[in-house]
């Protein structure tokens, strides 16, 4: 055996440093010499200073490397008190390595057994285990070593590792890998997120840091062997797509730590599933296609179930897109050993998501949700703009005119966060699949304006929770959620409350305003009988176009009128803001239509579920 | 029929006695749905008082639409639960209720084993006791 003379050297040793015992929560454990350096090296390796602790994910991968079953690998973790300390002190990572070098030796997992002496541990494949181990008589040399060593590890990691992913390649699992060009692409190394028992979520979250630092070049291999389970398999492909960018995202490694954080790429491969169910992305998936997709990923169903509960925010039996792509991380992450959280985790919630796709990617007008970003940008800039004089608006208006009219999708999506602010203060829960349906059958209604002046003036007088800036991007489903459960309380106080400030906004404007104010209150009222009532849905939304138009034959004949050019210019300008005014005046409407379809669409939902029910039992 | 979808309860001795008279109690649910004929959605009370002479403690039910009873058995030496709290723990049961029937992977007729659906219930105990 390999280790005849590291045991003779570390028995000649034994006697010298007997007395150097690492305490270890009350266990003193005597390390030879040899075991000291081997130990400190690896620990190094799975734990680069500064950091105390070493990351879970890398210690897994090291342990599985031993080639120990994972029941065993498991009762290490707990005995070496990981599990009690929740990470990989060095303390606990050398009696865990003790243990491990017990445990190949056939000593059964326990204490006492590796107060013994024992031979250094056996990692597979860390090739310069045997060197190592030759190289201990030249203790001194051991620092050379490690360098070679290192090389020496990455090539044989290169080459095993080639040889492994053929392997997890072709038994792929058909939808969650199901976009074959694009995890083919992904000829990085998978995070080992199988080592699941050293996990509590966090730990983990240090492994990936690391990860990327070092040992680019992981096993696969070895760790799917060892599990042997579908997981591995599965989702080698997926986790070859979730190393990329975490090693793209080395600069940022604070995203990296976070295993519930979605990161670009998996994003994409998300969105791309989200498309290949459901073509439009601002639309939701049913419930059961969502179920017959996650089915696939042969998860159990209670798994699958709490999964569901998790990601499905709204309760409203459908998944949009940010609740897809939680539950689509939820189960890659359960996939790869996570435990499910019992409660979403903050990076995974929809209002996040909807922030997180809309910042970075300002630029991309590749994905139909992206292009907010860039609406939003507009929006920035008029909002910095609305409160001087008029006369600027003019520019900016028939430029932000110019750029709507030209993608009906941009106004769409200019539309959608003008809509949400009167959704934010009108209470209630936002069902964001409603809100996104109702949104598509605006887009015949859509006209090319974007925000108006007097929303930007609610917006920064009503919105103290949340800076002007954020909730431009984040409108369509991300801060009105939680502006919502914020004003579900004051439902009255802020109906009321949305009403009065129109009229005041429209006073400064002359002339022109009057008849946008005759045109307001009936439109209101109309407004206000649709509350009462909970029928007529469509009829409502013909009597404030009839207003609308209406207001624009009363502002057609001051046009002749005003033949002056300056004159002629704030004319303009006015019917601009009118029509503006008007498309607010819809704009809520839309919101309470919208309102009301989600809560008859909720009990639709729970009479078809109860129908359901029923059919098999019989009626009592 | 009438086999449980889900039971709890929170002074776990006497588990037993509870579910027997849970058990028990859906017969008077059962006469008084059959007794009102129509079929509507009814916040029905079942306020029995003393069930038997030597235990004191009310059961109140609440039937929906779909003929799913919750029954609910507090303790009498509680501080009198008003109704309104009652009626809205009942509410709160059904809305759970109803966000579970909106899983897709929750077969109607299963039990319920939803974390989300325990907590609700865990918190709601919690408070009355």
């Amino acid at each position: 055996m390999e280790q005849g003379p590291a045991g003779g050297s570390a028995a000649a040793t034994t006697a010298a440093s007997a007395g150097t015992g690492t305490g270890t929560g009350g266990l003193v454990l005597p390390l030879s010499e040899s075991e000291q350096q081997r130990y400190s090296e690896l620990f190094s390796r799975c734990c680069p200073p500064p950091e105390a602790a070493a990351g879970g994910s890398s210690v897994g991968e090291l342990f599985r490397a031993s080639q120990l079953p994972p029941d065993t690998l498991h009762q290490i973790t707990e005995i070496c008190g990981a599990k009690r300390v929740g990470y990989f002190g060095p303390a606990q990572f050398y009696i865990a390595l003790k243990l491990i070098a017990a445990a190949q030796s056939g000593f059964p997992v326990q204490i006492e057994s590796i107060k013994n002496e024992l031979p250094l541990p056996r990692f597979v494949a860390l090739k310069n285990d045997s060197e190592v181990r030759y190289g201990t008589p030249a203790e001194l040399h051991g620092v050379k070593f490690q360098v070679p060593h290192a090389t020496l590890e990455k090539n044989s990691y290169k080459r095993t590792d080639e040889g492994d992913k053929q392997e997890p390649k072709s038994p792929s699992m058909s939808p969650i890998c199901s976009p074959p060009a694009s995890p083919s692409t992904y000829q990085r190394i998978p995070l080992s997120y199988g080592y699941g028992k050293s996990r509590s979520g966090l730990e983990q979250q240090h492994g990936a840091p690391y990860e990327v630092r070092h040992s680019t070049h992981q096993q696969d291999g070895p760790s799917s062997g060892n599990y042997g389970a579908k997981p591995a398999a599965a989702c080698s492909t997926l986790n070859r797509s979730l190393s990329v960018e975490r090693e793209q995202q080395d600069s940022s490694t604070h995203y990296s730590d976070d295993p519930w954080r979605i990161t670009e790429e998996q994003r994409d491969y998300y969105i791309n599933q989200f498309r290949s169910l459901q073509p439009d992305l601002n639309s939701f998936i049913s419930g059961s296609v969502a179920k017959n997709f996650f089915t696939k990923s042969k998860l159990p169903i209670p798994e699958l179930s709490h999964i569901w509960e998790l990601s499905d925010v709204d309760c409203d039996g459908a998944l949009t897109l940010p609740e897809f792509c939680a539950a689509f991380h939820l189960v890659v992450a359960r996939k790869n050993g996570y435990p499910l959280p019992e409660v979403l985790p903050e990076t995974l919630l929809p209002e996040y998501l909807q922030t997180a796709s809309l910042k970075p990617i300002r630029d991309c007008t590749l994905f139909d949700c992206y292009s907010e970003s860039l609406p939003g940008g507009q929006q920035t800039r008029d909002f910095a703009r609305t409160e001087k004089a008029s006369a600027e608006e003019a520019p900016d208006n028939s430029a932000l005119l110019q750029d709507a009219k030209k993608d009906d999708k941009q106004a769409l999506k200019v539309r959608t966060p003008v809509k949400t602010i009167p959704k934010e203060f009108q209470h209630l829960s936002v069902k964001t699949a409603a809100q996104e349906s109702h949104a598509l059958k605006a887009r015949p209604r859509s006209r090319s304006y974007s925000s108006t002046s007097i929303e930007d003036a609610m917006k920064k007088g009503e919105e103290p929770p949340t800076p002007p800036p954020r909730p431009q991007k984040s409108h369509s489903r991300a801060s009105s959620l939680d502006l919502n459960k914020i004003f579900q309380q004051n439902t009255q106080a802020v109906r009321s409350g949305w009403l009065p400030p129109p009229p005041p906004a429209l006073p400064p404007r002359p002339s022109v305003s009057q008849e946008v104010v005759l045109a307001q209150p009936p439109s209101k009222p109309a407004r206000r009988k649709l509350r009462t009532e909970t029928q007529g849905l469509e009829t409502p939304e013909h009597s404030p176009t009839i207003n609308v138009t209406s207001s624009l034959p009363a502002v057609k004949p001051h046009l002749p009128v005003q033949k002056q050019s300056s004159k002629q210019k704030r004319a303009i300008q006015t019917a601009i803001r009118k029509n503006k005014e008007a498309n607010a005046v819809l704009a809520r409407l839309n919101s309470e239509l919208q309102q009301q379809l989600k809560e008859v669409h909720k009990e639709r939902i729970a009479l078809e579920t109860q129908l359901e029910q029923l059919r098999p039992v019989t009626v009592l | 029929q009438n086999y449980p979808l889900y039971i709890r309860s929170v002074p776990t001795e006497n588990e037993l006695k509870f579910h027997y008279t849970v058990h028990t109690s859906l017969d008077v649910v059962d006469e008084k749905i059959s007794a009102l004929g129509k079929a509507l959605v009814d916040q029905r009370e079942l306020y029995l008082g003393l069930l038997y002479p030597t235990e004191d403690y009310k059961v109140y039910g609440y039937v929906t639409n779909s003929k799913v009873k919750f029954v609910m058995v507090v303790d009498s030496s509680n501080t009198a639960l008003r109704d309104n709290e009652i009626r809205s723990m009942f509410r709160k049961l059904h809305n759970s209720y109803t966000d579970i029937m909106c899983n897709p992977f929750y077969n109607p007729g299963d039990r319920i084993h939803s974390r989300a659906f325990d907590n609700m219930v865990n918190s709601m105990m919690m408070q009355v006791c």
